[in-house]
This record gives C-alpha cells, sequence and structure tokens, in this order.
C-alpha cells in the first residue's frame, strides 16, 4: 500500500516501458488485470484506491475501458505527454500485429489456420479471464470492507456478470446509490 | 477525403460513443453496418476478423482496423482507429485533469470511497461476462478457476498461466 503523498512521478521513458509491456501481454482481455499489475504491484505509481477511481471512471465514459485507463494513468503521472506516451504506447504494437496478421489473412483467404492454434488461443483466453477475476479477489481483499461496500460490489458484479444487465443501466443505478452511501457515511 | 472514408469516421465515432464499459458491446451494431449496411465484410469475414483482433495482443476494438482496411485500405484502417480511439481519449484526459486539480478537495475523497467498490464489481463482472459469452466446458472452466486462483494468491508470471492455459488445453483437450 502506499500513503497519497509518497507516490513515484515516473520519467516518460519508465511509463514507455511499463505500457508497453502493458499492450503486448494482454490477450483476451485481460488488460485490466495486466495494467493493475504494472502500475501498482510492480511499479507503485498508483496506490489500489487511485487505481479502481481511474479503472470506474474509464468504464463511465464510452470507449475501450482499458485505452481509456491508459490515458488516464498517463495524465495523472505525467499530463498530455503522459497520456500520449500511454496511448501510443498500448496499442502501437498490437496495431501493427493486427495489421500484419489482417493484411495476411486478407491475401489467404480459405487458408485454415490450424485446429490447433484455436485450441491454444481458448485455453489462453480461458486464463485471460482467469487473471480479470484473480484481479477482483486482490482488489477487494485490500479495499472493500464492510457491509455496504461488499453489498455493492456483489450487486454489481452479479447483475452484469451474472443476470446480464447492461453495464449502462446498472451504473446509472449504481452509481448515484454508491455516491449517496459514501456521502452519508463519510468521515468526519 | 472520400465517400468510404467518411463512412467509416462518422460509423466509428459514433460506435465509440455507445461503447460504454468496453468495446464488446458494440460488436452486434458494428457487424450490422459493416456487413448488412454498407457491405464492405462478409459475415464470414468479420467473424473471422473479430476472432483475429481477440487472439491479437492489445485492446479487441482494434476490430475497427480491420473493417476499416478490408474497406479502403490503409487510409481506411488509420481513420477507422482514430475514428475509434480520438473522441473517447480526449474525453478521458479531459476528466483526469480535472480528477487531478481535485487532488485534495473533499468531494474528490468521497468519490474515490464511492467507486472503489463499482470498480471492484466491474472488474468481477468483466471476468463473469467473458465466462458466460464463450462455450465453456468443463476444461476452460477448470483452468480459469485455476488461474484466477493462482493471479490471486501467488506472484507467478502471467506468462507462464497464459502458456500454461494453452498447454493444458493442447494436451488435455485434443
Amino acid at each position: 500500500m502506499h500513503a497519497m503523498g509518497t507516490r513515484k512521478e515516473p520519467s516518460l521513458a519508465s511509463l514507455f516501458a511499463g505500457f508497453v509491456s502493458i499492450g503486448m501481454m494482454a490477450f483476451g482481455g485481460g488488460l485490466a488485470a495486466w495494467t493493475r499489475r504494472e502500475v501498482v504491484q510492480k511499479r507503485g505509481w498508483l496506490d489500489d484506491r487511485q487505481f479502481l477511481s481511474g479503472y470506474a471512471l474509464s468504464q463511465l465514459v464510452p470507449g475501450a475501458t482499458n485505452v481509456n485507463l491508459s490515458v488516464f494513468i498517463g495524465t495523472q503521472l505525467r499530463g498530455v505527454a503522459g497520456a500520449l506516451v500511454c496511448f501510443c504506447d498500448l496499442t502501437a504494437l498490437p496495431l501493427t500485429i493486427v495489421l500484419i496478421l489482417g493484411a495476411l489473412y486478407l491475401h489467404s483467404r480459405g487458408h485454415a489456420g490450424g485446429a490447433w492454434v484455436s485450441t491454444a488461443l481458448g485455453g489462453m483466453g480461458a486464463v485471460a479471464i482467469g487473471l480479470n477475476l484473480g484481479t477482483g479477489i486482490r482488489l477487494a481483499r485490500r479495499n472493500i470492507a464492510g457491509l455496504i461496500p461488499i453489498a455493492t460490489t456483489a450487486i454489481v458484479a452479479l447483475s452484469i456478470g451474472v443476470a446480464g444487465f447492461s453495464l449502462v443501466h446498472v451504473l446509472m443505478v449504481m452509481m448515484p446509490a454508491s455516491l449517496l452511501l459514501a456521502w452519508v457515511t463519510r468521515p468526519k | 477525403m472520400t465517400p468510404v472514408l467518411l463512412q467509416l469516421l462518422m460509423l466509428f465515432a459514433g460506435l465509440s460513443m455507445l461503447a460504454f464499459g468496453g468495446g464488446s458491446g458494440i460488436i452486434p451494431d458494428m457487424q450490422r453496418a459493416a456487413v448488412d449496411h454498407y457491405h464492405w465484410v462478409t459475415a464470414h469475414e468479420f467473424l473471422d476478423m473479430f476472432a483475429i483482433s481477440r487472439a491479437a495482443p492489445g485492446p479487441g476494438s482494434l476490430i475497427v482496423v480491420l473493417v476499416g482496411l478490408k474497406a479502403a485500405g490503409l487510409a481506411g484502417a488509420a481513420v477507422s482507429f482514430l475514428a475509434m480511439f480520438g473522441p473517447s481519449c480526449l474525453a478521458v484526459h479531459i476528466i483526469a485533469r480535472f480528477w487531478q486539480r481535485a487532488a485534495t478537495s473533499a468531494w474528490r475523497a468521497v468519490v474515490e470511497r464511492a467507486l472503489a467498490p463499482v470498480g471492484v464489481g466491474l472488474t468481477f463482472a468483466s471476468g463473469l461476462s467473458l465466462m458466460r459469452g464463450t462455450e465453456h466446458g468443463w476444461l476452460p472452466w477448470g483452468v480459469t478457476i485455476a488461474a484466477a486462483a493462482a493471479f490471486a494468491l501467488t506472484e507467478i508470471s502471467p506468462i507462464l498461466l497464459l502458456a500454461g492455459g494453452a498447454v493444458v488445453l493442447l494436451v488435455v483437450g485434443a
């Protein structure tokens, strides 16, 4: 855990290094897990609470959550330059790879990729989902205590993740509710 | 700007504004527009592009680049990329600046306390929705749960976990 005032201010070069690895490592939806691991756990740029506010705000703004999150973190740490570095960094290599794969695909349509590739990708996808859940467990252990926060977490997770309610609807109800509860129970 | 580039720009900028909670929610709308309305790609190509964008590293919304590439070449890819990510990144940047200026304010502390449980809930929700969205047999389920436990309880590298997941499915699932 890092106290508010002791946050390290990273150089643009170290931001670059951090976000290159996030972009390259994230397969099949595990980006939030990677981002937290890199930014909070390994490098200590943000504490969990700052990361979580960034993550929730990134979901409130439309667009790819993890790209939003990279811009949020970059802005927090190094302003406009930080935002640009994190965004370009997170997307440049994946963009190049997707373009190459896409060009190859469009030039060789009908060519079967091999069943074992999709089996392997299926296994990595299953792990990527596990990484998301594992990040949730880590975050919950450190940041969620008390009846109201536990109930809020559970309602958000289950209504979207299990009952299949749309994220927009859940946030429209749960954001004001959570804000109200945080205001009412604020430390005096 | 050619009509196709303009259409790509309008379509993806518009869709990006509807992409609450990440890119996956707009995939059905994107499919309808790119396949049925503009006929840039066939239904089969769209599914293949979806798989490619999932299998490659990075954000899944990079599928827009593939649709743009097919529709109008590299210029199409560039326009689609900017349309998808430009507006939302600008919005987040402005919010983050505002957020930073409020560093010591009482309301930010309240908002942070309110956002924490919502953020944790959303993290679980994304994992759970992905589990619901894929056809999971008992083996991938087991891999997912094992990976979640290993990641939460140990300091093992996620790369090893990803490689392990691929190996387990290849060996046991084949």
